[in-house]
């Protein structure tokens, strides 16, 4: 089956997810106009990050109500995988698949950085090749990306095991320092309680090749990759 | 009574004369008013064209050259780039958010036009000096303008420049580039070449926003400039953003035979252009219009210059498929006529004709006879008398943070540069960026420069420095200079000593260009950078956009120090040419002899640089300009988070050169490079071979800064400090009340 990679008009990175999937995993993927898509064409469905709508009223929030997003609902109630990547994890948000929000940066910029991320838990098919503790190196681009959520959510999604991935500074420490955005409990990403919908501020897909990493490495494809065993 | 009573024109009563010569009779308002705009400086580049003639434009990779929307060049495989600066200044120095964002705007359709994806931007800024809280708003917002467009756009900003200098106060200077790819065999000219065709404008709704932007432009900014705020335009990054993909997919059904963006002087110039390059002419109805305001004139309608507007060509047969793309991506769209073969601008207005001219009348104005004065005050060649200061280590961390030389971080963070996946050097990675071509072993590389300080010294020798630092730029990438493309930012070409540094700079640019052999592919002019009260124009600006190839991207090489132990080569040789130099500048000392590029000179330095890079034993390159040898090397060492150790006695200089001179000079043809210690000789013989002075001056150490001469120390320097001062120069500056 293939995966779905959702195009909304304002989308920026559906080209760049499209390109890690098929050129470099050699995964079946479509790039799908947002009215064109149907759930039940596809195994799993990407999110991809950029500014749908022009992030009016709200990052994402237009999208949220779109029929595309009715499919993506259907697909997650399904069992189905649902990765949404910056624009597409404000899309989740908006859309209620995933609690929380996602406000302005603290320091209110735009933020393009390398940052390091720590993964929180092995327990989702997102990461389930990945050792709890390990650090990936990955980029962000975002204005609105800083997590925020009731204590009592932010309580939940830990007992939970939601939070996917943190924030952490060079040395894999949870820090003031490390945490670009300001989010809530240095939360760069966080799953559903079925956990088969994964939202994140950091781009996997610019990630995936070394040629593009500082570090030469490619830790963005360690998330991707989980798409090709669907 | 005549029209050309009852409308204000900017047209001379010579321009107005030839203007009715040609006609044959008195123009109506409309009329006149299209000649008006289309015989502007800004449209007509009546008093450039006759000088950009001396721009070499010819070589085995120019596809496209000068004369369309953007340039384009054969990177081979039939891969082609398109490639196109330009100004935004006075919108910018009115209005800088707006200003700045629909600079952009234009640049993208500019490349789109060519059916090229635009896959990076590129910005060169200027400023006046950060103490005033009125550069520090300029500068604020022009970032943030080009950040919030050009992130949405989903178009990485991969590099560009910032200088701060008085003389942009008033009239900052906001250049942007473009670089797109596509396939050679897709190219399309913005030319209408088949009557019959029909004629759709797409996007964005007409409104009144940006009538007589040109004209405003192509004047100089005054008290009342701030009334002329309507008159910039406001841009919306997402309607740009569904243009720029709907207009490739409508392009990919190949049912269009051209496009050109609605950019200074609106529809007029868009269909005088298109029909008259293609021999054609034009029948438009005026009514069909798609607006968003009622009760526009015919004249408004034929100048307005709303952003996010394209004209497409189409065939009869195709335009039911290429008008379903508008409607999959929801843009608006109308069918607004039809190509002709009458040679003629017909514009019509519910069936009453509103205008009825040549194409070739509106797009070939009449020369300005322009008179050139070379400048009486002689800038004197300052002879050095202080003697060297006691702390040089002092004044290296204080040149780290002077705002030219200082780290850009604050503004390339807020660009997204990452987007497209092919951002292989990012900024600050090395002297320009890199861009992988998806799906090839190869990339390029592109940089914007000049020093406006340079140029003001001497325009001739600036100019063609800014041409070789261009070239240096690149191939310290590992990158083949191939073309480049010039936005040329001046005073009043009416003041006969502006225009003289106008001739000298383009001669300059030809003389290093020539001597590179690297065509100019296009360009753009400013003219009018000029405060009106103190009568003061900026310093002559012309911004080189340089673009490279990399034949393989194992080529690819970055200026960060990577490995202690490994020696460190200087290539080129250091004479006393400080005048413009940051040193100078600090030291608050004017004139002075500026650095005299010798184009034999830096065709050998750089032949030698790329030919050892591709040899595969270079592991760190940089270019030596601002702040001389003693700041580039500090930057190489701040990068690698590493140290070094060098020694003055080694450097291949003038005779009779002060320490200070060595160390801040900005003589140019020279650059730094790493390489294992073991491969040291081989880089110095292959230097040797091409005539090209280099020594090894020093080697890389785990930590610390340190200058030797003769084995005795002279400085040494923390690189944590010196990150410090570099990184925060700038945001400290900004954070003053």
């Amino acid at each position: 089956m293939k995966t779905a990679v959702i195009q909304f008009p304002g989308s920026n990175c559906d080209l760049d997810v499209l390109h890690i999937l098929k050129d470099i995993l050699h995964v079946e993927a479509d790039l799908i106009w947002h009215r064109d898509f149907e759930g039940s064409d596809y195994a799993a469905a990407v999110l991809p990050g950029g500014f749908s709508y022009g992030d009016y009223l709200r990052a994402g929030i237009i999208a949220a109500h779109s029929p595309a997003v009715r499919h993506i609902k259907e697909m997650a109630r399904e069992g189905k995988l649902i990765i949404g990547i910056c624009n597409g994890f404000q899309i989740l948000i908006e859309s209620g698949l995933l609690p929380g929000a996602l406000l302005r940066n603290q320091g209110t910029s735009f933020i393009c950085k390398w940052v390091k991320i720590r993964l929180e838990t092995s327990q989702t098919p997102f990461t389930k090749n990945i050792q709890k503790g390990t650090i990936l190196n990955i980029p962000i681009a975002h204005a609105e990306g800083r997590y925020v959520n009731e204590p009592e959510g932010i309580k939940e999604l830990r007992e939970n095991n939601q939070v996917v991935f943190r924030y952490v500074n060079d040395h894999g420490d949870l820090t003031e320092d490390g945490n670009p955005n300001g989010s809530m409990d240095s939360i760069a990403g966080i799953c559903n309680l079925d956990r088969n919908i994964l939202g994140l501020m950091p781009h996997p897909e610019r990630a995936s090749e070394p040629i593009l990493s500082p570090f030469l490495d490619s830790d963005g494809l360690k998330i991707l990759s989980t798409l090709t065993q669907t | 009574m005549t029209v050309t009573e009852t409308i204000k024109v900017n047209l001379t009563p010579r321009e107005l004369e030839e203007a009715r010569r040609r006609l044959g009779r008195e123009p109506n308002q409309t009329e006149l008013g299209m000649i008006d705009i289309m015989w502007s400086e800004h449209c007509s580049y009546k008093s450039s064209r006759q000088i950009l003639r001396k721009l070499p434009k010819s070589g085995r990779r120019v596809v496209v050259g000068p004369g369309y929307d953007s340039g384009v060049v054969d990177i081979g495989d039939g891969d082609v780039i398109a490639f196109k600066i330009e100004s935004h200044n006075h919108p910018s120095a009115i209005e800088p958010y707006n200003g700045a964002a629909t600079g952009i705007g234009g640049i993208i359709r500019d490349i789109l036009c060519m059916n090229c994806r635009p896959i990076a931007l590129l910005d060169s800024l200027r400023f006046g000096n950060l103490e005033s809280s009125h550069s520090r708003w300029l500068f604020q917002n022009v970032v943030k303008g080009i950040a919030d467009y050009g992130n949405c756009t989903g178009i990485p900003t991969v590099a560009g420049e910032v200088e701060f200098d008085e003389s942009f106060e008033t009239n900052c200077l906001v250049n942007v580039a473009c670089v797109g790819v596509g396939k050679a065999e897709n190219l399309t000219l913005g030319r209408m070449d088949r009557p019959g065709d029909i004629i759709v404008l797409v996007g964005g709704a007409t409104g009144r926003d940006g009538i007589h932007g040109v004209t405003f432009a192509s004047r100089t900014i005054h008290e009342e400039s701030e009334l002329d705020r309507p008159a910039v335009q406001i841009g919306n990054p997402f309607t740009k953003k569904v243009v720029v993909e709907a207009t490739l997919e409508a392009l990919r059904a190949s049912k269009v035979t051209a496009v050109k963006d609605l950019g200074g002087g609106g529809l007029t110039c868009a269909l005088s252009e298109m029909s008259s390059k293609g021999g054609t002419g034009v029948e438009i109805n005026l009514e069909e219009i798609h607006v968003r305001e009622q009760g526009m004139t015919p004249y408004e309608l034929l100048l307005s210059e709303s952003q996010e507007r394209m004209l497409f060509t189409v065939t009869p047969e195709g335009q039911e498929e290429v008008l379903r793309v508008f409607q999959k991506w929801e843009i608006p769209y109308s069918i607004i006529g039809k190509v002709t073969d009458t040679g003629l601008l017909v514009a019509k207005y519910h069936g009453r004709v509103v205008a009825n001219i040549t194409s070739r009348l509106l797009t070939n104005s009449p020369l300005a006879q322009r008179i050139s004065r070379r400048p009486k005050t002689k800038h004197v060649k300052k002879v050095l008398r202080r003697p060297v200061p006691q702390n040089l280590s002092d004044i290296i961390y204080r040149l780290l943070s002077q705002p030219d030389i200082a780290s850009k971080e604050l503004v390339y963070r807020q660009y997204d540069h990452e987007v497209g996946v092919r951002t292989v050097l990012k900024p600050g990675d090395a002297d320009a960026a890199v861009l992988r071509i998806i799906g090839a072993d190869k990339a390029i590389a592109v940089k914007v420069d000049c020093n406006s300080s340079y140029c003001h010294l001497n325009p001739y020798d600036g100019h063609a420095a800014a041409v070789a630092e261009g070239a240096r730029n690149v191939a310290a990438t590992g990158a083949e200079p191939i073309a480049v493309t010039d936005c040329c930012n001046f005073g009043n070409p009416e003041n006969s000593e502006v225009y003289w540094q106008f001739k000298e700079a383009i001669s300059g640019i030809a003389y290093m260009l020539n001597g590179l052999k690297i065509p100019c592919v296009g360009g753009n002019v400013s003219f009018y950078n000029e405060d009106e009260r103190t009568g003061r124009a900026v310093k002559p600006t012309t911004t080189i956009v340089t673009l490279g190839l990399i034949e393989k991207l194992s080529h690819i090489t970055s200026m960060a120090l990577k490995k202690a132990g490994e020696s460190i080569i200087l290539v080129g040789k250091t004479f006393p040419e400080l005048g413009g130099s940051q040193y100078y500048r600090l030291i608050n000392l004017n004139g002075g002899r500026l650095p005299h590029p010798v184009a034999s000179k830096e065709r050998a330095s750089i032949r030698t640089v790329i030919e050892a890079i591709r040899s595969g034993y270079i592991t760190a390159t940089h270019d030596c300009s601002k702040g001389g040898l003693a700041v580039s090397l500090a930057e190489m060492a701040i990068k690698g988070d590493l140290g070094l150790t060098f020694d003055l006695g080694a450097v291949p200089h003038a005779s009779t050169m002060r320490i200070d001179e060595i160390l801040f000079s900005e003589s140019s043809a020279r650059f730094i490079l790493t390489t294992p210690q073991a491969r040291a000789s081989k880089l110095l013989s292959l230097a040797r071979k091409r005539g090209v002075p280099a020594a090894k001056i020093g080697e890389v150490t785990e930590s610390n800064y340190r200058i030797t001469t003769n084995r005795k120390e002279l400085v040494e320097c923390s690189v944590e400090r010196m990150r410090e001062v570099w990184r925060g120069a700038i945001p400290k500056l900004m954070e003053m009340a």
